[in-house]
């Protein structure tokens, strides 16, 4: 028993604390960190937008209502179809070949400092059309009596949405955002591609110093750690917006 | 008050609403019964345009409300609506519910808003509630603040769609009161609702739909008394 535990111990020192090798790690969660917080925001600023232009093309009818300016209604149209062609292409392209595109295509010139927002960025394209999908259906999911009652009390399309459709859609978006983050939060680690050190990298390159598992079970753990901290936001927020739900 | 003129409405191939031709006056209490699937409710809520017409004009206090330049939005302030779901905000308080019309058009403040609602709480009994969220009252309750929310925007007219339909029976009786009390205070009101009840003691006129016209009207007593188009006393006779 104690020999096993002595083992662990060893395989622990000579993979984080020999030669400051933790710092490896510290680097590595940093980079991480960084990527997953710019996709997140990037993809939730996409994803929201895309979803109203999804949502009000799925509410607009085929033929063009008497009473709607012949601009506004073309203009949803194709910000419709464009949200539509969003979706489609990166749904069904890899995040990896997505990645490697914008890193040695689009940002060819881009000096290597900006590596991590390049790869932040390319996430959050990535992850902005799931995230669309994931607030139309939160928005849809919302009875269109809330929003007859809505304008029957006078307040205009955008006013609607915002004060009474979106606060009940976000109860219903919560759940499936954060599975969202989470993917996200450990698709970044194929950052290793573009010669990022993100926490993956950073196991990789200690393992291949000390030739063993060790430093990618620690990883492993890193990421564990993260998304139940995640989970645990998750809870907390579900359990705010839930007051409306309480019974007497 | 409200000029309907040769008003349809068709979802596709089926023509729901098939010229109709209404005039009501201020002060009027205009109940619409009919059977289902006969166009009440499309009519009722192509007065305030949350359906489309397809054809004809609507005419709200000499404005043209099917006219693509007309501002719905400011039509509507004036027409108080009430749904057969009640259709209360359920992330909202009761007080919230009512005041968040007035308060988010900047028609008043949020405290002269707040003391308005108290006072239209007042009126139906439910001061305590203020601060409740839908889901903690009963269907009769929901329904009652629902009015008062349309209330709070000081409607000229109130249009109600089938407002008991969704209730449990020994809630009925509290939802009518409240209209009933409504008709006295000499609100002009369009109700579509199955309560013939109601139809004979609060209403200045019924009107009698069917297949997307309107067959008949008369005022309460001779409408049931006397009914003249076979399918209304067919109607009547099946229903009372």
């Amino acid at each position: 028993m104690m020999k096993f535990l002595y083992g662990i111990w060893d395989a622990f020192y000579y993979s984080f604390l020999e030669a400051d090798r933790w710092k490896f790690y510290l680097v590595g969660l940093k980079n991480t960190l960084f990527m997953a917080g710019v996709a997140c925001v990037i993809g939730v600023a996409i994803g929201m937008v895309l979803a109203i232009l999804k949502v009000s093309i799925q509410a607009s009818p085929a033929v063009r209502p008497r009473g709607t300016s012949f601009l506004g209604w073309w203009l949803i149209r194709l910000g419709g179809w464009f949200a539509n062609l969003y979706t489609t292409v990166i749904r069904g392209t890899p995040v990896l070949v997505q990645l490697l595109i914008l890193y040695f295509g689009v940002f060819k010139t881009a000096p290597k400092e900006y590596a991590l927002l390049v790869a932040g960025l390319s996430f959050g394209i990535n992850s902005g059309a799931y995230v669309c999908e994931i607030i139309r259906a939160g928005i849809q999911s919302v009875e269109k009596g809330q929003t007859e009652a809505g304008r029957s009390l006078g307040l205009n399309s955008r006013q609607t949405m915002r004060l009474v459709v979106l606060p009940q859609a976000i109860k219903n978006i919560l759940p499936t955002l954060f599975n969202e983050f989470i993917t996200l939060l450990k698709e970044t680690s194929v950052a290793g591609y573009i010669a990022l050190t993100d926490l993956t990298r950073a196991g990789d390159v200690v393992r291949s110093r000390v030739w063993n598992i060790t430093p990618l079970i620690i990883s492993g753990l890193i990421y564990l750690i993260l998304v139940i901290l995640l989970t645990k936001l998750q809870g907390v927020l579900e359990r705010r917006l839930g007051a409306s739900d309480r019974r007497l | 008050m409200i000029d309907v003129c040769n008003l349809s409405k068709a979802f596709g191939n089926h023509l729901v609403l098939d010229g109709i031709n209404e005039r009501i006056e201020k002060g009027e209490k205009v109940v619409v019964v009919g059977p289902s699937g006969s166009g009440k409710s499309t009519f009722l809520r192509c007065l305030n345009l949350l359906e489309q017409p397809t054809g004809g004009e609507i005419i709200f206090e000499g404005q043209n409300i099917t006219d693509p330049k007309t501002n719905i939005n400011l039509l509507r302030r004036k027409m108080g609506m009430v749904f057969q779901q009640f259709n209360l905000f359920p992330h909202l308080s009761v007080k919230k519910n009512i005041t968040l019309a007035p308060v988010t058009l900047g028609l008043c403040s949020q405290r002269e808003a707040d003391e308005k609602a108290m006072t239209l709480l007042e009126r139906i009994s439910l001061v305590d509630k203020a601060e409740a969220y839908p889901r903690q009252l009963s269907g009769g309750q929901q329904q009652r603040i629902a009015i008062v929310r349309a209330l709070a925007m000081n409607p000229e007219v109130m249009l109600f769609d089938e407002p008991t339909s969704a209730l449990d029976p020994e809630m009925v009786g509290e939802v009518l009161e409240v209209m009933r009390e409504l008709a006295r205070d000499g609100m002009t009101m369009v109700v579509v609702t199955h309560e013939m009840g109601f139809a004979r003691e609060a209403a200045t006129r019924v009107l009698f739909m069917d297949e997307g016209q309107i067959k008949e009207q008369a005022p309460p007593d001779q409408f049931f008394s006397s009914p003249q188009h076979p399918r209304l006393k067919e109607f009547l006779h099946k229903v009372l």
